[in-house]
C-alpha cells in the first residue's frame, strides 16, 4: 500500500541528497567568511544522511556510514580541534593562538584566509555531523 | 518592517502557547517546528544570520527528526 507515494519520495530524496550535502560542504568551508561554520555546517551533512535513513532504511544508511566509524571519526574530530589549541601552547603562544604565534593570515576577504580557523572549523564540522548521525542510529537501532 | 516584526512574534507566542496545550504529542513536535522556523526568521530580522542558521538546522531539523524517533518508540497520545 502507499507505493506511489513511497517512490515519489525516494526519487526526490535521492535528486535532493548531493544538493544538501554540497551546501551543508559549503557553509563549513566559507564559515569564517559569512554566516555559518562547523557547527551549522555540521548539523546540515547529518540532517541529509538522517533524511536518507528515514526515506530509505536504517541498514542502508548504515551501510554507507557505519556506526563504528561514526563513532570513531567523531573521537577524531575532538582530537584534531584539541592537538590545534596545544600547536599554539608548544609554540610559546596561548591555547588556540592563531596571528600570535606567526601562522600566515592571508588577504581578509579571500577563501584561504584566517590562518588555523577553517582548520579548526574542518574538525568541527566533522564532530558534529558524525556525533548527530550516531545519536540518531543509536535511538533507532536500540531494540535490534 | 517593523509590522512584519510584530507579526512575526505574535504567531511565535501563539505557537508557543499551543505547543503546550495540544494533546497531540506528534502535534506538538510539528507545531514546535514550525515555532523554530518563525524563529529562525526572528533572528535574522534582528541582524543574526549565523544563529538563524543553526536554529533553522537544529531546531526545525534535527530536535524534530529525534522527537519523531522517540514518539514511534513510545505512546502517541499523552
Amino acid at each position: 500500500m502507499y507505493k506511489e507515494e513511497i517512490l515519489i519520495l525516494r526519487v526526490v530524496v535521492r535528486f535532493m541528497m548531493p544538493f544538501i550535502q554540497i551546501y551543508g560542504c559549503y557553509i563549513i568551508v566559507s564559515g569564517h567568511l559569512g554566516p555559518g561554520g562547523g557547527f551549522a555546517g555540521g548539523t546540515i551533512v547529518a540532517a541529509s544522511m538522517i533524511l536518507y535513513a528515514l526515506t530509505f532504511d536504517v541498514d542502508r544508511a548504515l551501510d554507507k556510514v557505519p556506526h563504528k566509524h561514526a563513532t570513531m571519526l567523531e573521537s577524531l574530530g575532538g582530537i584534531w580541534f584539541m592537538s590545534c589549541g596545544i600547536v599554539g601552547l608548544l609554540l610559546g603562544g596561548n591555547f588556540l593562538a592563531n596571528g600570535q604565534i606567526g601562522v600566515p593570515l592571508g588577504t581578509p576577504g579571500r577563501l584561504l584566509s584566517g590562518g588555523l580557523v577553517p582548520v579548526i572549523y574542518f574538525g568541527v564540522g566533522i564532530k558534529v555531523a558524525m556525533t548527530i548521525m550516531s545519536l540518531y542510529f543509536s535511538l533507532v537501532e536500540e531494540d535490534r | 518592517m517593523i509590522i512584519l516584526d510584530l507579526l512575526l512574534l505574535n504567531i511565535l507566542v501563539l505557537c508557543a502557547i499551543a505547543a503546550i496545550r495540544v494533546r497531540d504529542l506528534l502535534s506538538a513536535v510539528i507545531i514546535f517546528s514550525a515555532y523554530s522556523l518563525l524563529m529562525a526568521i526572528i533572528w535574522l530580522q534582528l541582524g543574526s544570520p549565523d544563529v538563524a542558521i543553526t536554529e533553522a538546522a537544529v531546531g526545525a531539523g534535527v530536535t524534530t527528526m529525534l522527537f519523531i524517533a522517540t514518539i514511534s518508540k513510545t505512546r502517541r497520545y499523552e
